[in-house]
């Protein structure tokens, strides 16, 4: 339940301007409204995309939150590597990373 | 008949947001110069209003309460709901055919008992079709929902009979009627993988659709299709309606695995109307 609190959380944030020109003054209160764990929490306050993604919450829903936060692409993808090599692998849902963390774009490999 | 134009195009947000990442240029300008292609045959229909079957991303729905078909009755619509520099096309309002879609919807219950909207903003699975179809957002929209994202998803056979459904309705209304499905085919998007694209898969299913092979498109199971085309793959659903109501073989008009920094294989393709 906890893990649908966190998207719904973020899936609300990602469609609604009005919450996002409150989100940097007033995230603590927003958060607050959600019932979710401490790990959560601190997930948000951090904008900690690699424990999000290892956490479960959908890719698209993440993506979204990630491009709101101003994080380029290749850092993005970056993020969630890392957040398997800190955390172990994603916990729920269906965007598991499925190999090594290898990038598959000769654009990022180049970078 | 109403229906004028039926065909399939990728909606990837790369496609519009990471233009400027792209190594092999030549490919991506061949990708759009596929679907400017699409654009000039759709203008050339007639059409009144153009259907897009959208596999949406958590702009509108949620766990809450998720319909499996839902169609957008409104007069218009805003959108992206993403950041518009990290997309790559600004923040707009786009209309609705309100009426039409109403008489769709009315139509499509007869056989399938699809949800509607009179809110919805679009996300990039929208509004990059959009961005090259209609560029100047001048052609009224029906947006179409299938969930390919929060499983449990619909069965392959109903999205097969959802787009029967949309075929009928649209053949029973006196408006030139264009539709497109639009996602992804083998993609592992919004995963560190993205950029992975498994080509064969990708050639096979679309094999299977230019010939609207029905057995064959309704034969993968979605355990099947997470192992072999990623979560990403799901989205076949948009495809297999947009085949379900032309009825007609299809002509893959472009396809390629080289642009792998747009996380999918781009896909241009028409149908036959038949």
């Amino acid at each position: 339940m906890s893990l649908y609190n966190l998207q719904k959380f973020l899936y609300e944030l990602n469609r609604d301007e009005s919450i996002q020109a409150n989100y940097s003054e007033n995230s603590e209160a927003l958060i607050a409204g959600y019932s979710l764990t401490d790990e959560e929490i601190n997930a948000l306050k951090e904008g900690d995309i690699g424990l999000l993604y290892v956490l479960g919450v959908n890719g698209q829903i993440l993506m979204h939150y990630a491009a709101l936060l101003g994080i380029e692409w290749f850092d993005y993808l970056e993020m969630m590597r890392e957040g398997v090599r800190i955390h172990g692998p994603v916990r729920d849902g269906v965007y598991a990373m499925t190999g090594g963390g290898e990038s598959f774009t000769n654009e990022e490999k180049e970078r | 008949m109403s229906l004028v134009y039926s065909g399939v195009l990728s909606h990837a947000p790369g496609i519009t947001g990471r233009a400027h990442l792209v190594d092999n240029i030549e490919k991506r300008d061949e990708f759009y110069a596929a679907l400017d292609n699409q654009k000039t045959e759709i203008l050339a229909t007639d059409a009144e209003a153009i259907v897009v079957i959208a596999a949406e991303h958590f702009a509108n729905f949620f766990m809450n309460n998720m319909p499996a078909y839902c169609i957008g009755i409104s007069e218009n619509y805003e959108g992206p709901i993403e950041d518009p520099e990290w997309l790559g096309i600004q923040k707009t309002k786009i209309p609705g055919a309100p009426n039409l879609a109403k008489r769709l919807t009315k139509n499509i219950m007869q056989t399938v008992d699809v949800a509607y909207s009179e809110e919805w903003k679009f996300d990039h699975g929208i509004m990059v079709p959009l961005n090259f179809l209609t560029p100047k957002y001048d052609l009224p929209v029906i947006p179409v929902n299938i969930n390919c994202q929060g499983p449990p998803l619909t069965p392959l056979h109903r999205a097969w009979a959802f787009g029967e459904a949309l075929r009928r309705a649209c053949d029973e209304a006196p408006e030139k009627i264009a539709l497109v499905g639009t996602g992804g085919i083998s993609h592992w998007p919004a995963t560190p993988d993205s950029g992975k694209i498994n080509e064969a898969w990708d050639r096979e299913f679309l094999g299977h659709l230019m010939r609207n092979d029905k057995d064959a498109l309704l034969n993968y199971s979605d355990e099947e299709t997470y192992n072999d085309a990623g979560q990403g793959g799901f989205e076949i659903r948009t495809f297999i309606t947009a085949a379900a109501a032309a009825q007609g073989n299809g002509d893959l008009q472009f396809y390629t695995a080289e642009l792998p920094i747009f996380a999918v294989g781009c896909t241009v393709a028409r149908f036959e109307i038949k």
